[in-house]
């Protein structure tokens, strides 16, 4: 049997410009003190390798142990699916439904929010056509496009696949700094593919050869006006996650960020509606070059998120694997707090195997940071033993061969 | 085995918006179980359409006349046109009955990625209706989406030799909103606080 491993009160982070209101200042969440933001009943139906799965729980953190290939993954990623987009990990929507059953496949969750809970249930239809987006009620009643998820809930998520992310290409971190501004922005989502679109269909024109100079300066205009948009909200999170992160919370570094892209440091130095004109003359000037190369010179779309450990001043893809980690969980745990100071609402967190590279002394801190948040955390290992420290703030699941089941305490 | 007949009804009605096979077979069943309150009726109404109604060769309103009955409606303001993506747009625009000009439905929008190009819309008819000294204002009402945008900018450049004011609904709607979906009063208020290009 584990204890909580006291923290005194002024190690707390981000106590400073962010602070949590009076009331809540210094709470001590007693093991078993439900959370204010938590899924509370999870029910899957032909999820992947997941037949059927029914779990209630109240707990702040809740794990999920099995041997590889059992469901964890799959359980993280059904729970992706409460807010916008196509889940953690990425999926296309043909390979969600179970292999060998009907192409129908739903999530349904129990959604307790500060004001209230909800009734949140997605999936595919029996009678949706092959290409539609999956159906997303809120309450029994549907609502149009997934964006509404956001509203009410936000989720973020630390993958396996993340522990690359300073080495690989800068795609994924683009993604990862989207999600951090959907947090506060839902309509971010909606501009960064209207803004995609656009560039498709650009690119579509350059690529055909069609020189209809009307047809690419309207391209452009959306663009340009969408494009903006997007660098504006990456920059306000950018600078709100600098005033998050004047310290880190040892064991976890503070870490330096930066939105670097040309349209961000446009705006760094012009108002937007001249960085809009300069964004879309660029366009313009660059049209043979954008036919020959595909896709364009310029633009938010090429944006890349620099992440620095600030204590070492060494940047992210030099340091070690453990410490790269421990930057990811920094950031993610920093906008959460943001989050909840800002917003009143704290995102519930998804880490998938997340104490491999953490040492004992970092898990136990992990774990400690968890505890106090206000929101509910899923985490997943192959190992139950490794969440022992956990105590009763968890409750601890079983999962193989796509069944699941409560461990006993 | 069911009825040829009947499959191919409802294979016809499973390509609808908004209906799957299931709901398809559901609706056969239900038609032919109301031969006399529903199908036929139905029947015949459908023959009627199909017979009478034709895109307006002035605006691409639907019509059993053409012109049809809002382009030769002396009541209504001949200086204003309001540019619509379809016409289900369009109704909905006379549903809140806040419009009292003419219509222009241009039969989609500007899509590369789906091969739709100006010469697959009513825009060069746009044009040579702009041109006439009588109209004053061209109201640009396409949907927020990102097809509709770009449609709204491109028009506006095909429009600016032009001697006609051009405006943009202001939507009030994020960035995917579709008029059909809008409830009347917003309609309104979107054509009334319409912006200048
Ligand atoms: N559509 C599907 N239908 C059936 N099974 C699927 C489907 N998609 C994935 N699977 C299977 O689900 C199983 C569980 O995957 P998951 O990634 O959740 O495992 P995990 O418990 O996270 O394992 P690990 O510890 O290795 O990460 C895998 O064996 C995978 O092949
Ligand atoms: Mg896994
Ligand atoms: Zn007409």
């Amino acid at each position: 049997m584990a204890v909580r491993i006291a923290v005194a009160a002024s190690d707390r982070p981000f106590q400073g410009p962010v602070s949590r209101d009076s009331g809540s200042e210094g709470t001590e969440w007693l093991a078993g003190e439900s959370p204010a933001v938590a899924v509370t009943r999870l029910n899957l139906t032909n999820y992947r390798n997941i037949r059927h799965l029914r779990l209630e729980t109240e707990a702040k953190v809740v794990v999920l142990s099995g041997p590889n290939g059992a469901g964890k993954t799959n359980v993280l990623e059904a729970l992706s699916f409460l807010s916008p987009g196509r889940g953690l990990r990425r999926a296309r929507l043909a390979d969600v439904p179970r292999r060998g059953g009907t192409g129908v496949w739903a999530v349904a969750a129990r959604v307790r929010y500060p004001r209230g809970v909800i009734e949140i249930g997605t999936g595919v239809a029996p009678d949706q056509r092959v290409g539609e987006r999956r159906l997303v009620r809120i309450d029994g009643q549907v609502a149009r496009g997934t964006a509404a998820l956001g509203r009410a809930l936000t989720v973020n998520w630390l993958t396996p696949p993340m522990d690359r992310l300073f080495i690989d290409g800068p795609s994924p971190r683009r993604r990862f700094l989207d999600r951090l501004v959907y947090g506060f922005d839902v309509d971010h989502a909606a501009r960064v593919s209207a803004y995609d679109r656009a560039l498709r269909e650009r690119s579509r024109l350059l690529r055909d050869g069609r020189s209809d100079a009307a047809w690419l300066g309207a391209l452009e205009e959306t663009m340009a006006a969408c494009g903006i948009a997007v660098a504006a909200a990456r920059r306000e999170t950018i600078c709100r996650l600098r005033s998050g992160m004047k310290a880190g919370v040892s064991p976890f570094p503070a870490a330096t960020v930066a939105a670097d892209g040309d349209v961000e440091r446009w705006l760094d130095v012009m108002p937007a509606i001249d960085a809009e004109g300069r964004f879309r003359a660029a366009l313009e000037a660059a049209r043979d070059c954008d036919a020959r190369s595909g896709g364009a010179a310029v633009g938010p779309h090429r944006t890349d998120l620099a992440v620095c450990h600030a204590g070492k001043d060494m940047p992210a893809e030099d340091c070690s694997t453990g410490e790269q980690k421990a930057l990811l969980v920094s950031i993610v745990l920093a906008d959460a707090r943001l989050q909840e100071a800002r917003l009143g609402r704290a995102p519930l967190l998804l880490f998938d195997e997340i104490v491999a590279h953490l040492d004992a002394t970092r898990r136990e801190a992990l774990f400690e940071l968890l505890i106090d948040r206000p929101a509910q955390t899923w985490i997943t290992g192959t190992d139950r033993s490794l969440f022992d420290r956990l105590g009763s703030a968890a409750r601890r699941f079983g999962v193989d061969d796509g069944r699941i089941s409560a461990s006993p305490e | 085995m069911r009825d040829g007949h009947i499959e191919r009804l409802i294979q016809l009605l499973a390509r609808l918006p908004g209906l799957g096979p299931r709901s398809a077979r559901r609706a056969a069943l239900h038609l032919v179980k109301r031969r006399d309150t529903l199908l036929e009726p139905l029947a015949r109404a459908l023959n009627a359409v199909a017979d009478a109604v034709r895109p307006c060769s002035t605006c691409g309103n639907l019509d059993a006349v053409d012109p049809c009955g809002v382009c030769v409606d002396g009541r209504r303001d001949p200086s204003r046109i309001c540019v619509v993506e379809e016409v289900a747009d369009l109704w909905a625009l006379e549903r809140a009955g806040v419009f009292r000009g003419r219509y222009q439905v241009l039969g989609g929008t500007l899509s590369a990625l789906d091969g739709i190009g100006p010469e697959d819309l009513n825009i060069a008819s746009l044009i040579a209706r702009a041109r006439k000294p009588e109209v004053r204002e061209i109201i640009l009402a396409l949907n927020a989406t990102v097809d509709g945008q770009t449609t709204t900018h491109y028009i506006h450049d095909c429009l600016a030799a032009c001697d006609v004011d051009v405006s943009q609904l202001a939507h009030g709607v994020p960035v995917g909103g579709e008029l059909d979906y809008l409830d009347d009063g917003t309609i309104g208020a979107a054509l009334k606080s319409r912006r200048r290009m």
